[in-house]
């Protein structure tokens, strides 16, 4: 049961093969038994999935129920959920029951998922890792001695080791897509703006983005379509009308043109990692689509840019955190300036302090036109690169990351080695274009992603590409020895 | 440009996080490193580049000026560190 995509278990549903009831319990079983060693799950919400599961399956029985009825599902631990947990990954939020559910989580509810749980990641999504979170590393199912990727890392393990049918996840500078990389999977970080973020704890909000992780293109439409849409309650979401991502999905891709960036194929690119992407784009030659060199110059710049933008956002939207509405507060503060300070010293991990003080100071007083202004105005030349690049190809294709799972403990130590894995990722989101990763072949017996980038809001032509490449291969289907 | 002790020590308190004499090297070295990365930006002029503060360049929405969400004030503050008659609790600011 656990390894049928959203669509087969849909199916299933609606056939009365199980009963949602059935299939949670099935998934609560499997996390009991797997999770120990992954620490892909925070907090399982074992009552209220079954509560969930119960509704959905009566639902189901009066035949109105829609496709997500049912389907046990897992958040990332950044959305806030009602009377469940939320604890962002980190101590200051270890105590933390959000009083109200982000717009994803109602939404996902109102279309009837069943919450199994919230899933571990990087301390407030900080880290490409999964190592800076205050309950540990989760590990890949695929090599447990290697890392799944961050931020969303328990996201894309649970989804993975088949401990969920789907999951959520964060985007900020590849948060969603360098995990489903690692891990194996299909990951999607929509256009800035189409997923309201709404209750999702904010790190750098003029990139942040929720998107779905799933093993299909098809999975990740199903989801999409009801995350997608206007929230007046997020003052950048976008009003364009939803399409009906599903239904463009067989689109032929006769004549569809290619764009291989010059500069994500350059030094840094693991030999394995490269013939693989070039093996996906081989396949997608014989769906009947052309391929042609594009350049994004500017591209380079994308990672020193992220890391003044994101740390100064960072800053800003942590300031929150002060041990006084919520959270965690110091014991016997002197007074007010203690408070602040020591509740946020313990509250927080290393990375996130390192972000907040760098934030802090490229937004202090003579600093901010040296590094904030010049980083929004490379952000500028980075965004127009891909303008010019939409005039000549359809969509822009490369590696999700320049490595396989690296490693637990290789990089913890240096955060500027961690940084360099989102050279591909990052630029997506300085310009607010909607991004995918695919399952392609393995390199050395270890997952490996290939990047999709669209034009403004895309998404169903991203989900088209990738739908097409799934129905020709096999590569999204694999999985990790030891969780069948 | 680099930062030095007293430089860290400064955007702590700026930042309000303590940090201890242990960690303060430590800091130093990180701050440093991301800044030296940061400064790869240097390569590239950007003068007459105007910034770029939203990825949409959309303009602000706005909405009536009328109160639409209601009081929560008692379940907002059932989580609170201490609260006393409806107030946040902190230590005494003013002696």
């Amino acid at each position: 049961m656990h390894k049928k995509t959203i669509i087969e278990l849909d199916r299933g549903l609606r056939q009365g093969a199980f009963t949602s009831v059935e299939l949670t319990r099935h998934y609560l079983e499997r996390i009991e038994q797997h999770n120990p060693r992954l620490n892909a799950y925070i907090t399982v919400a074992t009552d209220r999935a079954l509560e969930a599961a119960e509704r959905a399956d009566s639902l189901r029985r009066t035949g109105e129920a829609g496709p997500l009825a049912g389907i046990p599902i897992a958040h990332k631990d950044i959305f806030c959920t009602y009377g469940i947990k939320t604890s962002c990954g980190s101590r200051m939020l270890d105590s933390f029951v959000a009083p109200y559910s982000a717009a994803v989580v109602e939404r996902l509810e109102q279309a009837g998922v069943v919450m199994l749980g919230k899933t571990n990641m990087d301390e407030f999504a900080m880290g490409s890792s999964n190592e800076t979170s205050w309950y540990g590393p989760v590990k890949n199912p695929w090599d447990e001695t290697r890392v799944p990727g961050g931020s969303s890392g328990g996201s894309a393990a649970a989804v993975s080791a088949h401990l969920c049918a789907a999951a959520t996840g964060t985007d900020t500078g590849g948060s969603i897509r360098q995990p489903a990389a690692l891990c194996g999977l299909t990951g999607l970080k929509p256009t800035y703006g189409r997923v309201s973020r709404w209750g999702m704890i904010a790190f750098a909000s003029s990139l942040d983005q929720a998107g779905p992780m799933t093993r299909t293109a098809e999975d990740a439409g199903l989801l999409l379509q009801a995350m997608a849409g206007f929230d007046p309650r997020d003052s950048t979401s976008s009003q364009e009308p939803v399409p009906d991502y599903l239904a463009g999905l067989g689109a032929d891709l006769a004549g569809l043109r290619i764009g291989l960036p010059k500069e994500y194929f350059g030094a840094g690119l693991d030999a394995g990692v490269a013939a693989s992407v070039e093996a996906a784009i081989a396949e997608y030659l014989r769906l009947g689509a052309e391929v042609r060199e594009i350049s994004l110059p500017n591209s380079p710049l994308s990672v020193p840019t992220y890391y003044v933008v994101a740390p100064a956002e960072c800053s800003s939207n942590l300031a929150r955190f002060d041990g006084v509405r919520y959270g965690h507060r110091c014991q016997d503060p002197r007074d007010l300036t203690d408070l602040y300070q020591r509740s946020r010293a313990e509250g927080f991990g290393a990375e996130v302090k390192r972000r907040v003080m760098i934030g802090t100071y490229v937004l202090s007083a003579g600093y901010y036109d040296a590094y904030y202004l010049k980083a929004q105005k490379l952000r500028h030349l980075i965004s127009d690169d891909f303008r010019r690049a939409f005039e000549q190809v359809d969509v822009i294709m490369g590696p999700t990351s320049p490595t396989t799972a690296f490693r637990l403990g290789d990089k913890a130590d240096n955060p500027v080695a961690m940084y360099l894995n989102d050279i591909y990722t990052i630029a997506t989101n300085l310009a607010g274009l909607p991004g995918m990763s695919l399952p392609v072949a393995h390199a050395g017996g270890l997952p490996v992603g290939l990047q999709l980038i669209g034009d403004y809001f895309q998404e169903g032509r991203l989900l088209n590409i990738a739908h097409k490449l799934q129905q020709a291969t096999d590569w999204h289907l694999a999985s990790p020895p030891g969780f069948d | 440009m680099s930062l030095d002790r007293s430089d860290v020590e400064k955007i702590a308190h700026l930042a309000r996080i303590q940090i201890s004499d242990a960690e303060k090297g430590r800091y130093v070295n990180d701050l440093n490193g991301i800044l030296a990365l940061a400064e790869e930006m240097n390569a590239v002029d950007t003068q007459g580049i105007s910034p770029m503060a939203h990825p949409l360049r959309m303009t602000q929405r706005l909405r009536p000026d009328q109160a639409t969400e209601p009081d929560r004030r008692e379940l907002f503050q059932g989580i609170a560190p201490s609260v006393e008659s409806g107030l946040y609790l902190v230590p005494k600011v003013i002696e």
